[in-house]
């Protein structure tokens, strides 16, 4: 085990499989002789060279396009978009193609992508650098979606996607690339170290695909997130004093709904966060799902609890921000439902 | 510009319904006039190719000048027979469609020689990504026309499990790649794939077909910016047919320069050719494949041709072109050309030529009698429905197995078959 933070944890999944299938490639804007702007890739281009560790012209859909047509002849490619807010140009390559190749060619034909993009606001981006799209991808078939909240699970989840047939779009919150955010941009930076997540394997694990987990147990009210808002959240239930049990669903497509609907079947309440707009986000498909299989045990309504209708707003980050007192806010009113 | 004001131009085609057809607008060399560079030249050097017109076959029907293809009348017989048998299998299901027995078809009638020529040009190991027009392409690389019939049925022996629209064919064991309905969505994936055989060492190239109308899209400027960069061995095939649906080529820009002219302020050399011309699509098609296999990278071929017939069955062109505007298309009939050369050169006759057309149309004939016991739109076998929910992931994951249980539940009561 290594002290690491989510970065070297992405860096050595990315390290560990490229050592160990040559059909792995990379590809993405300044992401080889330079090593990313957020370090992610650094120093793999010099150690498997330039024609695995690509830099590429500054067109999302062209390294989305030529990805795709590099898995449809034996490689594994992990493209890299330097921010999710960029992936646009892309969209139609991943909804039309990558998410349907397999489908229509009754499996002849697969390109096993994983794209990686950091996601997410809190490092004062602005607009278009701190979306979180990853409802508008889980609502298209054939792709999985994924959204580590730690480093230990952002090696081991990156490990599965590369390795799966499937193809991924895997998100990384950058909030917390460099250590846990419990939602006070005030206080002092922390670091991964003191984290029991920032203990990391140096080889090759594996985290499954389509597993949640539960980051903190409880018996009156169940907390559903991902991403950096399972920080926010155990910040929001400590600051309550509300015996909150949190879920981190980990993969946001395909959803492990037996995990969420037995936490919540035991607590009786439900509040579901994450940073990205409310309305017909994540939280509504988690929602419906809870609402069918939990009915007859819940003792209040399930909440939401997310980003404003809004673009990310530069200067208003953190009232945008669905950080710790507007958690605990959420998490008191539930409590008052008799 | 004599006002000199700023003006919005609005492109309009040379003729429309009752005009006279006016190909005034295309620029012709005639055959031979376009010298034959060396497959290692310079961009810079060769971009006369662009804005000439590679042709070979003159008005005469005799092949002419440096690009000139050796190759021997057995083969051309070959090559005029694919064309043939795409013309009748296209009639056929042009027919079929108007039966009501499939849904939707579309056929490549005057860009018959597109597909064969440059099929026959390129290795087997060369992986293609077709356009819609390209079902010779298919053909000349194995698809039998049983399978290509089962599939515009969505029977049971549709390749595509009734998955995909008719027309919309694949077969990886031909290096054919599935059919996509968006436009120009394959030409990264021909660059992705191109580049995956250089990094491997590989020798295979790859081909992609678009049409005129499709370069407008965004992954067609991805595209070529990636096969240029990277100096992947890739083909980069435009079929100029003048016309998208309704809309004409100058839509696509392409008023002022030719097709073929696009790639050159990326450095890709860009071939103008016959488009109706077999010798001369597969000459230029063969310098560009030799080109991309000894590292010389990309190349761009506008194959100048006319959509013969309607772009779809769903499509009515009596309404936004002159009716007889093939007829004066100045490059003719690329079947006709071929079998007067054929019969030119003491190779070929009328008589065997309309043999070979019976022959043909019964070869058809008798696929559409076979095709049909794998059922049809009307009569079974049928398709199982329930394998929907197979190849959408690797593994059927327990969601879509949930809702696969849910659909055989309700099939048969009122065929909603998602989860309530």
């Amino acid at each position: 085990m290594t002290q690491m933070n989510m970065i070297e944890a992405i860096r050595s999944g990315l390290d560990v499989m490229m050592d160990r299938d040559p059909a792995v490639v990379m590809m993405g804007e300044d992401i080889g002789y330079f090593g990313g702007v957020f370090r992610c890739t650094d120093g793999l281009q010099r150690k498997y060279g330039e024609h695995r560790v690509i830099d590429a012209p500054i067109a999302e859909g062209g390294i989305i396009g030529a990805a795709i047509g590099m898995g449809l002849n034996g490689l594994r490619p992990v493209p890299e978009i330097q921010f999710a807010d960029y992936i646009y140009p892309g969209f139609d390559q991943v909804v039309s193609e990558l998410a349907r190749i397999r489908y229509r060619s009754c499996g002849e034909f697969f390109s096993p992508v994983t794209i990686r993009t950091p996601c997410g606001g809190g490092i004062r981006g602005g607009q278009t650098h701190s979306q979180s799209p990853e409802a508008i991808f889980a609502h298209v078939s054939g792709i999985l979606t994924v959204m580590p909240s730690n480093p230990y699970d952002a090696k081991g989840l990156l490990i599965s996607s590369i390795e799966s047939d499937d193809p991924v779009i895997f998100f990384e919150p950058k909030r917390i690339y460099n250590g846990p955010f419990d939602g006070d941009p005030e206080k002092p930076a922390k670091s991964w170290a003191s984290h029991p997540r920032g203990e990391v394997p140096e080889g090759h694990y594996t985290v499954p695909l389509g597993k949640a987990e539960i980051v903190r147990e409880g018996t009156e009210l169940t907390i559903i997130t991902y991403g950096t808002l399972v920080h926010v959240a155990q910040a929001a239930a400590e600051e309550t004093g509300v015996d909150c049990e949190i879920v981190d669903i980990r993969t946001i497509a395909p959803l492990d709904v037996d995990t969420l609907a037995d936490s919540v079947n035991k607590t009786g309440r439900c509040v579901i966060a994450h940073e990205a707009t409310r309305f017909g986000g994540f939280g509504a498909e988690i929602a419906a799902r809870i609402q069918k299989e939990c009915f007859y045990n819940l003792e209040a309504p399930i909440g939401r609890i997310a980003g404003w209708d809004t673009p990310y707003p530069h200067a208003f980050e953190w009232q945008y921000f669905p950080g710790k007192k507007r958690l605990a806010a959420g998490i008191r009113s539930m409590m008052e439902v008799e | 510009m004599a006002d000199k004001k700023s003006r919005l131009h609005i492109p309009h085609p040379t003729a429309r319904p009752g005009d006279k057809p006016d190909f005034s607008y295309l620029d012709l060399s005639p055959a031979g006039a376009v010298d034959k560079p060396s497959i290692d030249s310079r961009t810079r050097d060769i971009e006369y190719l662009s804005s000439g017109l590679v042709r070979v076959l003159d008005d005469d029907h005799q092949a002419t000048g440096p690009w000139a293809p050796d190759l021997d009348p057995g083969k051309l017989q070959i090559a005029l027979r694919w064309m043939m048998l795409n013309r009748v299998f296209d009639k056929r299901m042009w027919q079929i469609q108007r039966q009501g027995r499939i849904s939707f078809y579309m056929e490549a009638l005057g860009e018959e020689a597109v597909s064969v020529a440059q099929g026959m040009a390129l290795r087997p190991g060369d992986m293609c990504f077709p356009s819609y027009r390209n079902q010779a392409l298919y053909m000349y690389r194995g698809m039998s026309l049983v399978d290509m019939m089962c599939q515009c049925l969505s029977n049971t022996r549709d390749m595509c499990k009734g998955r995909q629209l008719p027309i919309m064919y694949h077969s990886a064991k031909a290096n054919m790649f599935s059919i996509s309905g968006n436009l120009a969505t394959q030409y990264p994936h021909a660059v992705g794939w191109a580049m995956a055989s250089a990094i491997k060492g590989e020798d295979h190239i790859a081909a992609a077909w678009l049409g005129d109308g499709a370069t407008a899209e965004a992954d067609f400027h991805h595209a070529i910016t990636f096969a240029a960069v990277y100096q992947a061995p890739v083909i980069l095939n435009i079929v100029n047919n003048q016309w998208a649906i309704s809309t004409f080529q100058g839509f696509a820009g392409g008023e002022r320069r030719p097709f073929a002219a696009r790639g050159l302020g990326l450095g890709i050399p860009g071939i103008r050719v016959d488009g109706n011309d077999f010798l001369a699509i597969y000459a230029t098609t063969l310098w560009a494949a030799d080109r991309a296999r000894r590292g010389g990278g990309p190349t761009m071929i506008e194959l100048v041709t006319y959509r013969g017939g309607a772009h779809s069955t769903s499509d009515d062109p009596s309404k936004y072109r002159p009716k007889d505007e093939w007829q004066d298309f100045p490059l003719g009939d690329p079947v006709e050309r071929l079998k007067q050369h054929l019969i030119l050169g003491g190779q070929w006759s009328e008589e065997q030529h309309e043999k070979l057309e019976e022959e043909l149309t019964a070869e058809v004939t008798a696929a559409w009698k076979e095709a049909q016991q794998y059922g049809t739109m009307t009569e079974g076998p049928f398709l199982d429905p329930s394998t929907m929910f197979d190849d959408v992931y690797a593994e059927v994951p327990r969601h879509l197995q949930s809702q696969r249980r849910r659909m055989m539940e309700v099939e048969g009561v009122n065929g909603e078959g998602s989860e309530s």
